[in-house]
Order: C-alpha cells, then sequence, then structure tokens
C-alpha cells in the first residue's frame, strides 16, 4: 500500500497545485516532495534493517490490483532492494530540482511545478512496476512532462530538438512494447484463470525461450533502453536536449532519467532473455566503451558548459552499461551505486552551471574566467562536485567507477583497460572546465559575480554530504541492492 | 429498439419546436433528448438478445454498446453547435432532427439481423449527412462537398445493393444466419461464384461508408468542405456505426472457412492501403482540417486490422477492440473538431499556424486538444493507447504479425503530424495580432471539453471499465 501512496501522492499534488498561483505554488510543490521524500525514507527504514540482515529479497510493500481483467493484466507494483535505492534516489532529488528552480522566475510557474510532481509519479511507476505493462504505461507516463518541461520552458532551439528527443524515444520504447507483447503471448494463465496469460515480472522470468527467439526479442526490448540511457549510437538526442532543457529538466534528464534505462536493463531485460543478452553481451560492451571514449573527447572540445557536462554523462553512462552486461556481481553493484552517484552529481554540475549562467548571461567558457575569487564557497562546492565526477577517492564517483571498471575488467581484462581511460579523460575535461571558468584571467564578469546565495547553499549542501557520504559508507547503499543484484545474477546464470 | 423509436419521436417533435423559432431552447432540449435515450439504452444492457419486426433487428449486448458510443458521441458533440444558436437565420431544429434521424441509421447498423436493415440503415445515416454537409448554404466549398459526397454515395450504394442482390441470388434469403448457412452448405454449388462477388461488392459499399482506401478520395474534401461540426459527426458516429456494421456482417455472414479466402485478401489490401494513405497523407498536409480528415481514413485503417483479425464471435477479443477503439477514437475527434471549429470561427484559419499561441490565451483549449492528440497518436495515459493496444493484440493473438507491425510503423509516422498542433499551441507564439487575443468559448463548451479530455484520460488510467465488456 505504501507503493501505491508514493506513486499516487506526486501526481495528487501536481493536480492540487493549480490552486496556488505565483510563488506559493513552489512552496508548496516543495512541500509535496519532501513529504514524499520522507515517504520513501520510511519505506527504506522498514525494509531496509531487514535486507542488511541478508534477509528475503521478495518486493515489499506489494499491492496487485487487477487491472484489465480480461487480459491478465495487473497494476502490480511493489519494492525490493534495487527498487528501494532507486525510489530513494527519484524522491531525494526531486526536492533539490524543485529547489534549484525557486531561482528562475517561470512563466506559469504552478505548471511547471506540477509536470515535475508529475513526472516523479511515472519514474516511481517505471522502478516499482512488477508488471510488463504497467512498466510501458509509467515508461511513457514519465516521457510526457518532461517533453513539455523542456519544450516549453527551453532555449531557443527547443522545438526541434525536443521534438527529435520525443520521437526517439517513443518509437524506442514502440519496439520494446512489441517485444512485451511477443512475451505475453508466450506465457501461461492468470493465477484466477480469468486469462489465458499474464504479463507479471515472475511470468517473464519463467519464459524459457529458445536461444533463436531470445536473440531477435532482445532487441526490441534493448531499444527503448539504448535510446533512453542512452548508449552509442543510439545518442544523438541526448546533447542537444541536455543543453536545450532548462535547468531543472536537465537535471530530471541525466539525473533520473537516464537510470530508467539502467534499471530497465537489469530489471527486465537480463532476466528474460539470457540467451540473448548472453549471444549480444560482446556487441553491447564494445558500444558502451566507445561511448565512453567518444564522449569524454567530444566534451575535452566543448565551449558551453552544460554541453560539456551532457558529453560528460553520456561518457559515464557508457561505463555503467558496460558494468551492467559485464555480468559480474562487481559490475552491476558498481552500476546500482553509479546511478546514485552519478544523479548526486550531474545534478550539482547542471545546478552550478545554471548559477553561473544567471549571474553572468553565458554558458561560453571562452567568455568566463577568473570567477574564483568574488565567490569562495561557489568554487569550493564546484570542486567538490568536480571531484567526485572525477572519481576521487573519499568521493562518490570512486566506489561506483571502482567497481565497475573492476567488473568490466574481470570479464575482459582489454575493455577494462580501454574503460579506464575514462577516469583519466573526465579529469581532463572537467579540470580544464574549471580552469577556465572558476581561475584563469579576469573577465568582464568577474568584478560584478557574486557568490552563493543561502537558498541555493540549501540545494548543494545536501548533494554534497552525500557526495562524501556515499564516498566513505558506501556499504549502506550497497547493501540494500546486493540481494536483488544476486537474485538477477542467479536468474542470468541459470541458464 | 425503445432507442430508434424514441430517437424518431422525439426528432420529430423537435421539427415542432422549430416553427416556435426559439433557437436557443433547442440546445438543451437536443441534450435533454439524447441524454434520455442514452439512458434508455443502456436498460436493454444484459437483458439477452431480444428481436422485433420477425427478427429483422436484434438488440443485444453488442448493439446496445455501439449505440452507446453513437449516442455519448453525439451528446458531447451538440455543446459545439452554439454559434448556430445564436446564429438566427439558420434552421437550427431542422439539423438537430436530421442529426438524431441519422443516429437512428447508425443504431440499425449496430442492430440489424437482415440485409434490408442494413441497407436501410445506411441510407438513413447517409442521406442525412448528404444534406449536413451541404448545409453552409452560401459556402462553394459546402456545396461541392455534398454533391461529391452524395454522387459518390449514391454511386457506392448501388454497388452495395448489388451485392445484396447477388448474395440473395445465391442463397434465396437476406437474413443474417440464414445467409451464413447456406454459404456453408450450398443447395447449387455452380452459384458460388454469384455469391462470392457479391460479398466482395458488399465489402466494397461498406468500405466506402468507412472511408478506408482506395475508396477514401471523396473523404478529405468532403470532411474540408463541410462545416466542422458536422464534420466530427461524419467522422466519429458515421464510422463507429460504419464498422459495427462491418463486424456483424463479417463475424455473422461470412465466417466459414470456404468463404474466408475470398474477403480476407481484399479486406487485408484495403486495411494496408487505408493505414498507408492515411498516414503519409497526413504528414503533407498544412491544414489541421484536413490532417484530421487523413487522421480519420489512418483510424479506420487501425479499425480495420481487428476487423482481418476476428475470431468468429461479436464476444471476442476484435469485437472488444473495435467497441473500446472507437469510443477512445470518437471522444478524441470531437474534441480535436470541437477546439478546431473554435479556433477556426475566431481566428478565420484552419492551419497549424492558427493554433500559435493557443496555450497561453485560451489554456483549457490547447490543453483538451493536447489530450485528444495524444489519444488519437495512442500515447499511454490516453484512451487510443489502450484502443490500439487491443487492436494490436487482437491481431497478434491471430497470428497477424505482420500486419501489426506494419500498423505500428504507421503510428510512428502519425506521431509527427499529431504532435504538430501541440508544437503550435505550446511552443510557438501567436504569429499576427489576431491570434494573440483569446478564443471565445462558452462554459457550456468548456464543460463539454473537460468532460471529454476527462473521458479519455479516464480511459487511458482505468481501461477496465470498458475493456472485455462484450
Amino acid at each position: 500500500m505504501l507503493t501505491v501512496l508514493l506513486l499516487l501522492w506526486p501526481v495528487t499534488a501536481a493536480l492540487l497545485l493549480h490552486f496556488f498561483k505565483g510563488k506559493s505554488a513552489r512552496v508548496a510543490a516543495l512541500g509535496a516532495a519532501l513529504l514524499e521524500f520522507a515517504l520513501a525514507l520510511y519505506a527504506a527504514g522498514f525494509s531496509g534493517v531487514n535486507l542488511a540482515r541478508g534477509g528475503d529479497i521478495s518486493p515489499k510493500f506489494e499491492f496487485n490490483y487487477s487491472w484489465i481483467a480480461s487480459a491478465g493484466i495487473n497494476f502490480h507494483v511493489g519494492m525490493d532492494g534495487l527498487s528501494l535505492l532507486l525510489v530513494l534516489l527519484t524522491t531525494l532529488l526531486v526536492p533539490i530540482i524543485l529547489l534549484s528552480a525557486f531561482r528562475r522566475n517561470f512563466e506559469n510557474e504552478s505548471v511547471f511545478y506540477a509536470l515535475v510532481l508529475f513526472m516523479q509519479t511515472g519514474l516511481i511507476g517505471v522502478f516499482t512496476a512488477q508488471d510488463a505493462f504497467l512498466f510501458y504505461f509509467m515508461w511513457e507516463v514519465a516521457l510526457i512532462p518532461i517533453y513539455f518541461l523542456a519544450g516549453v520552458w527551453g532555449g531557443a532551439e527547443r522545438v526541434r530538438v525536443t521534438f527529435k528527443f520525443f520521437l526517439y524515444t517513443i518509437i524506442g520504447s514502440l519496439f520494446m512494447l512489441a517485444g512485451f507483447v511477443y512475451l505475453y503471448f508466450q506465457t501461461g494463465p492468470t493465477v484466477d484463470g480469468l486469462s489465458v496469460h499474464n504479463a507479471s515480472l515472475s511470468a517473464f522470468y519463467n519464459l524459457n525461450l529458445p536461444a533463436e527467439t531470445q536473440l531477435w526479442v532482445f532487441w526490441l526490448i534493448f531499444a527503448a533502453f539504448a535510446v533512453k540511457m542512452p548508449l552509442f549510437p543510439f545518442h544523438t538526442w541526448q546533447p542537444d536536449t541536455y543543453t536545450e532543457s532548462p535547468a531543472p529538466a536537465s537535471m530530471l534528464l541525466a539525473g533520473i532519467m537516464l537510470k530508467m534505462g539502467i534499471y530497465g536493463c537489469m530489471r527486465w531485460l537480463l532476466p528474460v532473455v539470457p540467451l540473448g543478452v548472453d549471444y549480444w553481451q560482446n556487441l553491447v560492451l564494445i558500444l558502451a566503451v566507445i561511448g565512453i571514449i567518444y564522449g569524454a573527447i567530444i566534451a575535452i572540445r566543448q565551449q558551453d558548459v552544460k554541453r560539456l557536462i551532457a558529453y560528460s554523462s553520456l561518457s559515464h553512462v557508457g561505463l555503467m552499461i558496460a558494468g551492467v552486461f559485464s555480468l559480474t556481481q562487481l559490475g552491476m553493484q558498481g552500476a546500482s551505486i553509479q546511478m546514485l552517484a552519478h544523479g548526486i552529481n550531474v545534478v550539482g554540475l547542471f545546478f552550478i552551471a545554471d548559477a553561473i549562467e544567471r549571474r553572468t548571461g553565458t554558458r561560453n567558457i571562452a567568455e568566463l574566467g577568473g570567477l574564483t575569487r568574488q565567490a569562495p564557497v561557489l568554487t569550493v562546492c564546484f570542486l567538490i562536485l568536480l571531484l567526485g565526477t572525477v572519481a576521487l577517492p573519499l568521493t562518490n564517483g570512486f566506489v561506483g567507477e571502482f567497481l565497475l571498471l573492476a567488473g568490466v575488467y574481470e570479464y575482459n581484462a582489454w575493455l577494462g583497460a580501454v574503460a579506464g581511460i575514462t577516469i583519466i579523460l573526465s579529469a581532463v575535461y572537467l579540470l580544464r572546465m574549471f580552469q577556465r571558468v572558476m581561475l584563469g584571467p579576469d573577465s568582464a564578469h568577474s568584478a560584478t559575480f557574486t557568490d552563493l546565495t543561502g537558498a541555493e547553499l540549501a540545494v548543494l549542501v545536501p548533494l554534497i554530504v552525500l557526495v562524501f557520504w556515499i564516498g566513505m559508507f558506501p556499504n549502506t547503499f550497497l547493501h540494500l541492492s546486493e540481494g536483488s543484484i544476486m537474485s538477477i545474477l542467479g536468474q542470468v546464470v541459470k541458464r | 429498439m425503445n432507442s430508434i423509436i424514441l430517437l424518431s419521436a422525439l426528432g420529430l417533435g423537435n421539427l415542432f419546436l422549430g416553427f416556435r423559432r426559439s433557437n436557443r431552447l433547442l440546445l438543451p432540449v437536443m441534450m435533454l433528448i439524447l441524454g434520455l435515450v442514452l439512458t434508455v439504452n443502456f436498460l436493454d444492457w444484459n437483458q439477452g438478445p431480444q428481436s422485433f419486426f420477425s427478427g429483422m433487428l436484434i438488440v443485444d449486448n453488442f448493439s446496445v454498446a455501439f449505440t452507446g458510443i453513437v449516442l455519448l458521441t453525439a451528446l458531447v458533440l451538440v455543446p459545439f453547435s452554439q454559434r448556430y444558436v445564436l446564429d438566427e437565420e439558420a434552421n437550427l431544429a431542422e439539423y438537430y432532427s436530421l442529426l438524431l434521424f441519422s443516429l437512428v441509421g447508425a443504431i440499425m447498423l449496430a442492430s440489424y439481423n437482415h440485409l434490408l436493415m442494413l441497407f436501410l440503415g445506411i441510407e438513413i445515416l447517409s442521406v442525412a449527412m448528404y444534406v449536413l454537409a451541404g448545409s453552409d448554404k452560401r459556402n462553394l466549398r459546402s456545396n461541392e462537398a455534398a454533391l461529391k459526397y452524395f454522387l459518390m454515395g449514391a454511386f457506392f450504394t448501388g454497388v452495395l445493393l448489388f451485392g445484396m442482390a447477388l448474395v440473395y441470388g445465391a442463397t434465396g434469403t437476406f437474413e443474417l444466419s440464414s445467409i451464413s448457412f447456406a454459404v456453408q452448405n450450398p443447395v447449387n454449388e455452380s452459384l458460388r461464384p454469384m455469391l462470392y462477388i457479391g460479398m466482395l461488392l458488399m465489402l466494397l459499399g461498406i468500405g466506402f461508408k468507412v472511408g478506408a482506401a482506395p475508396f477514401h478520395f471523396w473523404t478529405p474534401d468532403v470532411y474540408e468542405g463541410t462545416p466542422t461540426f458536422f464534420t466530427a459527426f461524419m467522422s466519429t458516429v458515421v464510422k463507429t456505426a460504419g464498422f459495427a456494421a462491418f463486424l456483424k456482417l463479417l463475424v455473422q455472414v461470412f465466417p466459414a472457412a470456404t468463404a474466408q479466402g475470398v474477403w480476407l485478401p481484399t479486406l487485408t489490401a484495403m486495411c494496408v492501403l487505408t493505414l498507408l494513405v492515411g498516414n503519409v497523407g497526413a504528414v503533407a498536409q498544412t491544414s489541421v482540417k484536413r490532417m484530421l480528415a487523413y487522421s480519420s481514413i489512418s483510424h479506420a485503417g487501425y479499425l480495420l486490422v481487428a476487423l482481418v483479425a476476428f475470431n468468429g464471435a461479436l464476444e471476442g477479443a476484435s469485437a472488444n477492440g473495435i467497441l473500446f477503439y472507437s469510443l477512445a477514437y470518437s471522444l478524441a475527434t470531437v474534441s480535436a473538431f470541437g477546439v478546431l471549429k473554435l479556433v477556426a470561427d475566431a481566428r478565420h484559419r484552419e492551419d497549424y499556424a492558427g493554433f500559435n499561441g493557443l496555450a497561453k490565451t485560451n489554456p483549457l483549449l490547447a490543453f483538451s486538444l493536447t489530450v485528444s492528440m495524444l489519444s488519437l497518436a495512442g500515447i499511454p495515459l490516453t484512451g487510443g493507447f489502450f484502443g490500439k493496444f487491443f487492436v494490436f493484440m487482437a491481431a497478434v493473438e491471430n497470428g497477424y504479425i505482420g500486419l501489426v507491425i506494419f500498423a505500428l510503423l504507421m503510428s510512428m509516422v502519425s506521431i509527427y503530424y499529431y504532435l504538430r498542433p501541440i508544437i503550435s499551441m505550446y511552443m510557438r507564439d501567436a504569429d499576427d495580432a489576431d491570434s494573440a487575443i483569446p478564443v471565445p468559448v462558452t462554459t457550456f463548451q468548456s464543460g463539454a471539453l473537460l468532460v471529454l479530455a476527462l473521458l479519455t484520460v479516464l480511459l487511458g488510467v482505468l481501461p477496465g471499465l470498458i475493456a472485455g465488456v462484450l
């Protein structure tokens, strides 16, 4: 029942938000998001203890309601450790993203905040769905609000860019739907016998399809995830969309939405078509590693701060994909903790990019420089988030990337070595940006630049605390997902 | 049956109301009539099949459900005729009565059990539509639409009638189950070619009425010329009733395996062609009204997918798919044409740019058009998604995987043109001063739009309400 509450509360709050006008809307939205976070924390505290003791890993807070009885499709939600980890990430980042938007005065503010909350329902639905068609449904529900957020409040090129984004993702997910429909017709009847087929996760796990079928079903389902994450060469929508979106939408896209793809691979791809995964594993890993290097090299050449972060995100997500498809415990655990870490870091970086743009009116690295003197606090925050992204020990990025690289190395030493370049390259492009923007010779903006305000610090402080917390005590989070990862791997290796 | 009698009687009564020239009274009366008939119609739900006129009409759950859809569609559509109410010169009572009469035809199409009733239904429905297409007397395009529709319609009525005659000649009966029996147990094997040709001609005749390719050429021109209010009626009620009749014909008359070889290839070819023409044609349009005309062709194509996949019963997956699809499609289309009519009346243009900046001036209009476009495109959270979902599921279940893949590709194409009005409304600013002022909307119309949007979302969130009721 708690899961249903987590699902319904944001969308209810979004509807109620229409009764608030102007500035009161943002406060109400933030309040709703904080309440949601409290609920998620309660859920985590409740089952987290259990998980840490290595208890049972079946989904908690389950709710199963017959949605379309004649077709055996259920509104079935629940949270195991991995779901809980992502629900925590979502509920944590949404209030931060809302708070980060406070400094901007958007037109139709209440609609803007309502869309963010609406999207939260879709995201939580994706992370908790236990029925294939519910998963697909929520997957699309999350897309509609972000399309409007980016398309209405975005930059000059927003119409073209968001159109491309929408088409790419929806075509990808239609392939996934086709795959699910095919799998659905291979399943057995529901428990109550009303329908001859059913779409539950467990039914999909027990399919045992022949290898040659799995080979092509793999691509049907993977198409949606590959576009969403995105995997090279399905990424062409990503840098433009991240750049043109307003900062909160970029944060939602990079911080949470791309994790839908990685989570989808773990939950709905690997255990469902393990033989297909086994066959295509090599190809996906090579594409992922190409994406890592490609993203990093292009990032080095970028002049636009936001675009640079977008390409850096492409590079980092490549490593996560590689970790997942290494099919090792290290790689998968690394990917799950890195989802958390990357979410925190990228939201922080986008926020700082936005803070700089608001003060100076530009994101062009060439026009910036020497901002440090006027803004020491901002510099420190920037540096910490940056080092987290570069994966310096004691920061959150280190744990994730170390595990990921270890996982990839375990699969293939050469791939691991090439993927390892990502750490060096990310240090190159991020530190270069930091040096040009914050240090370096004074620019026209150095004298008038101002330091962070209290509200801005309220956004960054929780993020920075988490950078260190995850860096120093990763086990808090690793324990959450460990059981689920082991059972997924068990499914994959079983055959 | 009760609904047919009530509608005819009240339609006549409505004409008398017109003598009083009290146009303001007409709209509420019209809604009252439709609401009443809708209620009466559902009294027959789950009452088992009842036959009337010595078995020429049969009222069962199938006919009650489809009657419900056409009546509901008419009920939510009527508020958009409000401009005519204010126009003293318009002979509103006559238009309204014609609408009621054509609904009688639609109901007969959903409940016929005799080819004569099928023919009568189609004619009652069509004759009223020929008149309404030309109801904007002073407009040349409206005249053109009426003439075109009438000439083509009359021709295809002839084709249909010829088909019926041949079928009668081969089987000696007009009654559906007897035809079906005669098809399976032929008395004279040499009459079989005559029967097949008759079947094919009937298929073509109904194919024309639902706007399937290659008999679609009238659709864009007629839809464009017809006053928008009646275009909405045409593309929802006529189509829904036509498909109910189509399904009934296929299920009850030609289910025999021997006959399948004859009409299945024809139907499949029609389906593929309709999907292609509708979707590709819609992409090229610059006028929203013409885009909606082509979109209605493409939706006939999706419905044909379910027809091709029908599994021999009026309560199977494909009948349920058509029911859900028709409902979702009708709601979304009424709302799309409703908004188009309001915007076109105020801004005197029907192209995409006419919708620029609508989200700022009329958030409600923009919202309801968005919901309806997403529903027509089949995006989740709207009824249109589950409509497509059920139709495609029915087709996959019966093994038409290739057809479904093609339909899926076509629906990817459709996203392109359904997104365009949304982009215009939300992401572009008005390009002339005329478009910067809000479009006048009455409370009544706002209410209707809101109800339509809510129903569409309700179908998209709780599809179990309608799915599998048959």
